[in-house]
């Protein structure tokens, strides 16, 4: 196991607001982490300045041992995929189209198509599903088709490192399922390392090798599922009243709201 | 693995070399080009002094015809309004697709407003700028000034909607606004001056190819050359941009250099375009949505949007030279006549998609 994605003494914060003073975390090749917390918490905050998306006010994010605000945002671009929250794309456009803007940080003016570009494209359509639905405009898809499309786009961008910020977001249960089957399936099968930040605790902790727990902008706590879930655990970060059980289904932790409970 | 087929591309590989060739754009860009060829065929014929196809011919070989009208007089004209259509065509399907916007253009830039504000300050200043005796500083002094004006007129619309980096959104805000106090300073400084001097500046306003010769054409032409391969060159970067900031940024695209550097481009082309004919209206905005139109693509492509603009503005100058021949209207009184519908036909279809 080694670190792929590590926040050094990470300070995050828009304008005067501070929202992550001072967070370590480290990201183990080969697993999916999940982070968890209340609204408000930092954890999308967190995970924009893991994928470069926004520059810390203080300390750093090393990728494979280097600093990435200091590597070219190209070869950023061919080591890690990030999946923005709600991401946009222009109108008419096909699912072709886009899985293949995936291929910009590897394109160039005298190579736009190569054939490793069109297969790289092809293996990501057949990975996600949608080798039939190519030539489709995204508006026209379903809500999990559409953000499979986007997952689609980020494989093709060929990176072993995948960052997911809210994947499943306005997504019926079974479409939601949907999207984290895929990303069980790119872990275990094509060894994608996935950072991820999910509200639905149950789903997190099914599909998650580690979960990572924030409040007001810390780690409260982080490790597996089994050992993060706990009443205790709940009672401090979400303020909730909960019991435990064991899910029937995936033997991992299920979450069994009671009520509000007073925080502190 | 099966192969996958990109809609309306058609990729072309040499060995490590591979293009992606979009074969509607290709038809819209010779097609406009072929445009162009007749448009200006058609401006070296009409005038005061109707000439045949063989004497112009004739006196753009140095055989015969009429050497001095055609080589002198209408095709530097005919040249000018050429390459500040392609200009305006190629600074707009930059700033549009920055913007993210189909109703921005170079003006929201700050570049034509500011052009104005310098020029008219000057004519009313000095007030024989276009007199006999300073005929000459008519033809340095003003382009140079217009050119001033649209680089300060940039700087401070860039500096006001600067704020840790460039946002699409706050760019067309600010620009509106200082467009719109632009606007008012060159009202009042024409309210300031002599009423002759007042009108010689509204024709400049209005954006004219009247009298335009050689020398509009030689530095319009060398900026072109410097500008448009530096803005080719964002081709890719531009259509990353689509995707929002974040996915761009994913993508490992530079954001902020990259928008800097192509908004520059923007400025300069609109700048020296302004320079050469003033501030011709509604070229810049029309013609990358025209462009994009004829190329069936999402958005504005930029070569065929210099054609376009191209086309757009030798056409309006033909129009405003013939239409009540022998006055010569001003060839932004025309751009701007078909202009404005097309403005309100937008906005409509905004309000539609807004709503839908």
């Amino acid at each position: 196991m080694n670190t792929r994605l590590e926040a050094v003494d990470i300070r995050l914060g828009y304008g005067d607001r501070m929202i992550v003073d001072g967070l370590d975390l480290g990201i183990e090749s080969g697993t999916i982490t999940t982070i968890i917390g209340p609204n408000g918490c930092g954890k999308s905050t967190l995970l924009r300045a893991l994928g470069r998306l926004i520059k810390p006010l203080g300390g750093h994010v090393l990728l494979d041992g280097k600093r990435i605000d200091r590597m070219p945002s190209r070869e950023v671009a061919r080591l890690l995929g990030v999946l923005p929250q709600a991401p946009a794309a222009p109108e008419g456009l096909t699912v072709a189209d886009l899985v293949a803007r995936g291929r910009h940080p590897h394109q160039t003016w005298y190579r736009q198509w190569s054939p490793g570009d069109e297969s790289a494209v092809a293996e990501a359509l057949e990975r996600t599903g949608l080798l039939d639905l190519a030539d489709r405009p995204l508006d026209e898809l379903s809500g999990g088709q559409r953000q499979r499309a986007w997952i689609s786009m980020a494989l093709a961008q060929g990176t072993g490192l995948l960052l997911l910020d809210e994947p499943t977001t306005f997504l019926d249960l079974a479409h939601q399922i949907e999207v984290l089957e895929l990303v069980d399936q790119l872990h275990a099968q094509a060894g994608k390392t996935v950072v991820m930040v999910l509200h639905d605790l149950n789903l997190a902790a099914r599909y998650a090798d580690r979960l990572v727990a924030m409040r007001d902008g810390r780690v409260i706590a982080a490790g597996p599922p089994g050992d993060v879930l706990t009443e205790e655990l709940l009672a401090e970060v979400f303020g909730l009243n909960a019991k435990i059980i064991t899910d029937p289904v995936a033997g991992t932790p299920l979450v069994v709201p009671i009520g509000t409970a007073d925080r502190g | 693995m099966t192969g996958v087929r990109l809609p309306h591309a058609r990729p072309y590989r040499v060995g490590k070399v591979s293009w992606l060739v979009r074969p509607r754009g290709v038809a819209a860009g010779l097609t406009g080009l072929a445009l162009i060829a007749v448009l200006v065929a058609l401006s070296l014929r009409i005038g005061d002094f109707p000439l045949s196809l063989g004497e112009i011919v004739a006196s753009l070989t140095g055989t015969g015809g009429n050497h001095f009208v055609v080589v002198e007089l209408r095709l530097p004209r005919a040249l000018t309004g050429v390459l500040v259509g392609a200009a305006l065509g190629l600074s707009g399907a930059i700033t549009q697709s920055i913007a993210r916007n189909a109703l921005a253009s170079p003006d929201i830039l700050g570049v034509t407003s500011g052009a104005s504000v310098t020029v008219v300050a000057m004519i009313v200043a000095s007030g024989t700028v276009y007199g006999g005796a300073s005929g000459a500083l008519a033809g340095v002094g003003i382009p140079v000034a217009a050119l001033a004006g649209g680089l300060i007129g940039a700087v401070i619309v860039y500096s006001l909607a600067w704020r840790r980096g460039l946002d699409g959104y706050r760019l067309v805000l600010v620009g509106v606004g200082v467009a719109a106090v632009f606007t008012n300073v060159k009202y009042w400084l024409m309210t300031t001056g002599d009423v002759n001097d007042s009108s010689r500046a509204m024709v400049w306003i209005s954006g004219s190819l009247n009298g335009r010769g050689w020398e509009h054409v030689t530095p319009v032409a060398y900026a072109l050359v410097v500008l448009v391969p530096l803005c080719l060159a964002g081709t890719r970067v531009l259509s990353a941009l689509r995707f929002g900031d974040e996915t761009a940024t994913g993508l490992g695209v530079r954001l902020n250099t990259a928008r800097a550097v192509l908004l520059l481009g923007a400025v300069l082309l609109a700048a020296v375009a302004t320079a050469a004919a003033g501030p011709i209206a509604f070229v810049a905005l029309a013609a990358p949505q025209i462009a994009l139109r004829l190329a069936g693509v999402a958005q504005p492509p930029l070569v065929v949007s210099a054609v376009t603009g191209a086309v757009l503005t030798s056409a309006a100058d033909l129009v405003a030279r013939s239409l009540f021949a022998p006055v010569e209207l001003p060839v932004g009184v025309v751009t701007a006549v078909l202009g404005a519908p097309y403005l309100i036909y937008l906005l409509i279809r905004a309000r539609r998609e807004a709503r839908s």
